[in-house]
């Protein structure tokens, strides 16, 4: 009996954090599209600033981690397909696994580690030397000031980042088609070409700007509930960083499963 | 002489509290707070540390709505206001935070700007002047393009005033003006609210448990105690107070210590705060 009520507790409790999430990128979507056209302008400076933080300051890295990503999923499909004699499919494989999967869930998780902890951080901070209460007490929301530029920031820059990870996912891809599959880098690149729908990416990109909102609804959430003290910025930041990969995941699992479905009918 | 007969009614209470009650969960932090402030009037708020005055303070300045009981500023009840009409009791109210919450991103003069950008149409040119007049009234001239974190304690405040100061608010309240800082930058403090009392008749609350610097800057004190006002008067009246607990605050009488641990157990599940 405890343990039913235990269970019911947790669900509550976790529906409520969705909701609350909901409703934190509700206003800040509010902000950033509607407000601006009533007369309360978007920090656009600042989004820019934010868009060079989440985007541009990730590319060496999300670089480096999509291309061996792509060499991996290459090795891994070759692995399978050389049993069959179909090692020129490896480009088919790798091209379609980045671009429906792998890249925007690479890109959400890099962008999690960087941006979505350094969103929870600055708030937390914020909140922790009464800064969030100061915004308040003059009469400035904090999420048209602090939310809604991150916002901007990362469904802009998400697709953006999720684009430039297929891409490299395949070049590293095309490492091992060119070194063991008997490919030239023209042809790998033109197979994979080949074997990409626009839906292929798209799906990729529609998940992208949902994995956007999550991030920026959760980094902003987990640090406007940061407690008294600085220690309580750690815990949050952490809190952001684990809730996000989760619900990242889980959006990922919904709408995957959403185009499964609506491409089958 | 007698023109603001009209609203002056009204206006001749700044702000009122009547049975104001705050509670975090199952715990009241505020059992019933009522009293006034007058136009033009300074008043300190005392109590010990987790007696409840920060939370009062917060009340005030609507970070916190009450569980019951009307706050009324201006007129208006702002336990009860609509988001859009509490903006505008925002915009008429300045606030100075304990640690000074300046923006540590902007510099100094982006942060005492900021009201103004985000609540005026005034040209940059202008607000460039009004900035460096309010730092001026702070005693802050030529520190506009410092960074907060390159600030001492003190003039964090004085920025903090500024900043405060920027819409022009009826109405300034100071979370603890003088913690962390020494006794002379402290009473540097405490003589730029006696001017800032004296060139604009301001209204101002602070929240205070320093004695010295209560006594200097109140026209009237109110000293709470575990979340109920224990006295409240004019500052002589106070010092002449005979009243126990009163007298216990006023000349400094420690609280016996608690050393049994049950005891110091039950203390803690009592005055639990947030």
């Amino acid at each position: 009996m405890q343990l039913v009520s235990q269970i019911g507790g947790s669900v509550t409790n976790g529906l409520a954090y969705v909701g609350s999430l909901a409703v934190l990128g509700g206003r800040a979507a509010y902000y950033t599209v509607v407000a601006p056209w009533q007369g309360k302008p978007l920090r656009l400076q600042r989004a820019v600033s934010q868009a060079m933080d989440v985007g541009v300051r990730a590319l060496p890295i999300l670089s480096l981690i999509t291309f061996f990503i792509g060499l991996i999923l290459a090795l891994q499909a070759a692995y399978e397909l050389r049993r069959f004699g179909a090692m020129n499919y490896v480009a088919t494989a790798v091209a379609i696994s980045m671009s429906r999967e792998l890249g925007p869930l690479i890109t959400a998780i890099v962008v999690i580690g960087r941006s979505g902890s350094a969103f929870a951080a600055e708030i937390g901070t914020m909140k922790v030397t009464e800064e969030i209460d100061a915004l308040e007490t003059m009469a400035i929301s904090p999420i048209r000031f602090l939310v809604a530029p991150k916002f901007l920031a990362m469904i802009v820059m998400l697709p953006c980042l999720t684009i430039w990870a297929n891409a490299l996912g395949i070049l590293g891809g095309s490492l091992f088609g060119v070194a063991q599959a008997g490919f030239t880098f023209r042809r790998y690149i033109q197979a994979s070409l080949d074997s990409l729908f626009l839906r292929d990416i798209m799906t990729g990109l529609v998940k992208s700007v949902m994995f956007g909102i999550t991030i920026t609804a959760v980094g902003c959430q987990e640090g406007f509930l940061t407690g008294a003290g600085a220690e309580q910025v750690g815990r949050s930041t952490t809190r952001a960083v684990v809730m996000s990969i989760f619900l990242v995941v889980l959006v990922d699992l919904v709408f995957t499963g959403l185009f499964f479905f609506v491409s089958q009918g | 002489m007698e023109m603001e007969d009209s609203d002056s009614r009204d206006s001749q209470e700044m702000i009122s509290l009547r049975d104001v009650r705050v509670r975090y969960g199952e715990v009241e932090i505020l059992h019933g707070i009522t009293f006034d402030v007058k136009r033009g009037e300074t008043l300190v708020i005392l109590g010990g540390s987790g007696s409840g005055k920060s939370t009062l303070l917060r009340a005030l300045v609507g970070l916190e709505k009450p569980s019951s009981g009307e706050i009324w500023i201006k007129g208006k009840n702002i336990a009860a206001i609509s988001e859009e009409e509490m903006e505008e009791i925002r915009k008429k109210i300045g606030m100075s935070f304990q640690g000074g919450a300046l923006f540590g991103s902007m510099t100094v003069g982006e942060n005492v700007a900021l009201p103004l950008r985000e609540h005026t149409k005034l040209e940059d040119s202008t607000i460039e002047i009004m900035l460096r007049l309010k730092l001026e009234q702070v005693g802050l001239e030529g520190f506009e393009y410092y960074m907060p974190s390159q600030l001492s304690g003190g003039m964090k405040k004085r920025a903090a005033v500024a900043r405060a100061m920027a819409m022009d608010p009826e109405i300034l309240f100071f979370d603890e003006p003088s913690a962390g800082l020494d006794p002379i930058i402290a009473a540097g403090i405490d003589q730029l609210i006696l001017e800032l009392k004296q060139a604009f008749r301001m209204t101002i609350v602070v929240v205070t448990h320093e004695l010295a610097s209560a006594y200097l800057i109140a026209d009237r004190m109110v000293l709470i105690d575990k979340g109920n006002i224990v006295a409240m008067g004019t500052t002589a009246a106070m010092r002449a107070s005979t009243q126990p607990r009163v007298r216990q605050f006023l000349d400094r009488v420690p609280e016996p210590e608690v050393t049994r641990e049950m005891d110091y157990l039950q203390m803690l599940t009592q005055e639990r705060r947030l």
